[in-house]
């Protein structure tokens, strides 16, 4: 079972605790939602399961399938399924996006094995089909001048292409305009509904995405915790009553 | 024959001892029939002019050019002090296994053959050469010119044959692009070359397939001098290419190039070097060309490896409407310093030259790039164009930029960009976070940051270039 397990995870950056014991489980083919103020630490629980260098784990397990990733590094644990969709993502000069996700696929060969260009091809192009993603965009170089949207798209694309078992998806919908937003959902979308789904970790700021991506599961985050999860209604009304709502409440039961 | 006897002999301990096999470094057992022995001195240049039965003029200039060497100081003035690390005792000058050039690839030695298949020399394209000349140590172990090409009148052979077969071409442009005493090293050269390649494409003669020379070094302490000239005649046209690998060594080795270049009236030489030395490696190399009226010589130069590497290819743009080029990639890695860059020379109304430069730093390793682009105050419709692009990887690297650009005359043009970035730690994890290694995402961002320039390349060095930078980047990862 390729599910993602967090067990009372806590996460530092330098000294200071950031997420400070985080339970979640994802299943394949589920959607979750973490929604939260700004510097609750959604965005750190992203990347330091992808294993940024910079985010320190001083507590608890993140499983992917049964296995503990903390000990592997960024590339292994990719390697292992689990695919971070950046809010920020770095441009590559010179690295058009077809060499880039060919050095991707390959690099989930077996040593020796050679990757079969045709059959690559044929793949990317299905993919790109599935999204809408004119031929075109594959030959420029990866994020490299690319406005908001198109940074989002080719994150969705190379997500599509490395079918991960978890994505995991940071801040999807920042800086994208009303139409740019839809065609990233729909790219998502038609990913859920493809064969394999993986299971999809929603971080958002905002509900408006969720319009578009309906997910199975809404948690709010708030200083390094889950403090309440739901269906999708409760991201209706946290956009109806806002994040102080949430605060109150805690204080209540504190 | 015997050398003369106050030179010393060949050393008898295993010469592969202290020899790293990994990263394509190795070596075979080479029995050598000529050896000059360690040191230099008058003697050594006869004994390499008489093993190689010169005439007399030509030792005379040997001699000459050896007096310029000892007179001319270490130019420690503007290079780096590194030079003086460089023991002249203890190079081997000469060696030879003295067997003439082969004709056939089934004539070759088998160990030979060896060495060249774990260059990777690809079968098929061997075939497809016009010529190989592919060096072993001092001389030519191996060379081959295809019928097509010397029914087309086209000279390609070594250096020494050149000599021999065809003086009156030879003699009348031996040395004029790159006098004696140009720099220490061309004198150095000039003493002691051997080896090295001699073209002449006639009048009007295109030659369709590029030229192809391999080389390497294969013995210990032992110093490599090819001295390669190649005469495009008016309108013809040639690619050469040049590529070496070197089996890694103990001890320092000294490897110090004269390359000359004439293209006449409207023709068009292309030379293209891929170089992978090993860490010990002095990489010494003069490289310049002459561009009579019409004429272009473009230079496709790629630094990998070595200690230090210092060179500089020009053209002297000495004909109206000349073209000169210069791209060049150099890869700096821990312990290795690329002082490389270009040279320009308008002397004629209407010249143009482009010179695109790029280096990676990694680790330790340093790069510098040195140009010289000279315009003189009574010429017109000149124009230069000048780009260096430094890449740095990991903070300990360094990159330093000397352009010397001197423009006189308002008649000319001349624009210069230059630029520094890095890879980040966000565009590595970003890779990785893809499913490549560290290795991989480096050599990626490097192979993207060359791009526009390997493109330039033949199909077959673009490849190479990318393996060759792949087994660095893998070293380079902790």
């Amino acid at each position: 079972m390729s599910q993602l397990v967090i067990q009372d995870l806590h996460i530092s950056i330098g000294d200071k605790p950031i997420v400070k014991g985080l339970n979640l489980t994802i299943k394949p083919g589920e959607v979750h939602a973490i929604m939260g103020p700004n510097g609750t630490g959604k965005s750190t629980l992203a990347k330091a399961i992808a294993g940024h260098p910079d985010y320190t784990i001083t507590g608890g397990d993140v499983l992917l399938g049964g296995k503990s990733v903390l000990a592997m590094e960024p590339d292994e644990r990719a390697r292992a399924g689990l695919f971070l969709a950046f809010q920020y993502p770095s441009d590559i000069p010179g690295v058009t996006i077809a060499n880039f996700l060919r050095a991707a696929v390959q690099a989930r060969l077996a040593e020796g094995e050679e990757l079969d260009a045709t059959g690559y091809y044929k793949r990317l192009y299905s993919k790109m089909d599935l999204l809408k993603i004119d031929r075109k965009f594959t030959a420029r170089a990866v994020n490299d001048g690319f406005s908001g949207g198109e940074k989002k798209r080719c994150e969705i694309l190379q997500m599509a292409m490395l079918e991960p078992k978890i994505a995991l998806m940071d801040e999807t919908d920042s800086g994208l305009d009303i139409d740019a937003l839809r065609i990233v959902a729909e790219g998502v979308n038609s990913i859920r509904a493809a064969a394999n789904p993986p299971g999809i970790l929603l971080i958002t700021h905002y509900q408006r995405l969720l319009d578009y991506i309906v997910p199975d599961f809404v948690h709010v985050m708030y200083d390094g915790r889950i403090v309440k999860s739901g269906d999708k209604t409760l991201a209706l009304e946290l956009e109806a009553k806002g994040y102080d709502w949430v605060k109150k409440e805690l204080a209540a039961t504190a | 024959m015997k050398p003369p006897s106050e030179i010393e002999s060949a050393p008898t301990e295993n010469p592969v001892a202290g020899i790293d096999q990994t990263k394509g470094d190795f070596k075979y057992d080479v029995s050598y029939a000529f050896d000059a022995g360690k040191g230099l001195n008058e003697d050594t240049v006869r004994y390499i002019s008489s093993v190689k039965k010169e005439e007399p003029w030509l030792l005379d200039f040997r001699l000459k050019a050896l007096k310029t060497f000892l007179d001319k100081p270490m130019p420690t003035h503007w290079a780096t002090k590194d030079l003086e690390n460089i023991d002249f005792d203890k190079i081997r000058y000469y060696l030879s296994q003295g067997q003439k050039p082969k004709r056939t690839w089934d004539e070759v030695p088998d160990d030979i053959k060896k060495t060249f298949e774990r260059l990777g020399i690809p079968e098929q394209e061997r075939k497809f050469l016009a010529g190989v000349e592919a060096q072993f140590d001092s001389e030519a172990a191996y060379s081959n010119i295809k019928d097509i090409v010397a029914k087309q009148g086209v000279i390609f052979c070594n250096s020494t044959e050149g000599l021999r077969e065809h003086p009156e071409i030879f003699r009348k442009f031996f040395g004029k692009v790159i006098p004696t005493a140009d720099n220490k090293f061309s004198a150095l050269n000039s003493a002691v070359f051997s080896g090295g390649s001699f073209i002449y494409v006639p009048k009007g003669v295109k030659v369709a397939q590029p030229l192809q020379a391999y080389f390497r070094i294969n013995a210990e302490n032992f110093g490599q001098f090819e001295r390669t000239l190649i005469i495009a005649d008016e309108g013809a046209e040639v690619v050469y290419m040049e590529g070496c690998t070197a089996p890694k060594f103990s001890t320092s080795t000294l490897h110090s190039a004269v390359v000359e270049l004439v293209a006449l009236k409207g023709a068009k030489i292309q030379y293209i070097t891929v170089q992978n030395w090993a860490n010990n490696v002095f990489n010494l190399v003069t490289k310049r060309g002459v561009a009579h009226e019409d004429a272009e010589i473009k230079w496709i130069d790629c630094n990998i490896g070595s200690r230090l590497t210092m060179k500089y290819p020009g053209v002297v743009l000495k004909g109206e409407r000349a073209r000169g080029e210069v791209l060049s990639i150099a890869l700096a890695n821990d312990g290795q310093h690329q002082d490389t860059g270009a040279k320009m020379i308008h002397a004629a109304n209407n010249t143009t030259s482009n010179i695109i430069a790029k280096s990676i730093s990694v680790g330790q390793g340093r790069s510098t790039y040195r140009g010289v682009v000279h315009i003189p105050k009574h010429l017109k419709g000149c124009k230069n164009n000048t780009e260096c692009d430094a890449l740095l990887i990991n903070t300990n690297s360094r990159t330093d930029t000397y352009p010397a650009i001197s423009v006189r005359g308002d008649k000319n043009a001349t624009q210069h960009e230059a630029s520094v970035s890095k890879v980040s730690e966000d565009m590595i994890f970003y890779m990785q976070s893809r499913g490549l290694t560290e290795a991989q995402a480096m050599s990626l961002a490097v192979n993207g940051f060359i791009n526009d320039l390997a493109r330039e390349f033949p199909m077959e060095y673009s490849v190479e270039l990318k393996r060759l930078i792949d087994l660095e980047m893998e070293g380079s990862v902790g």
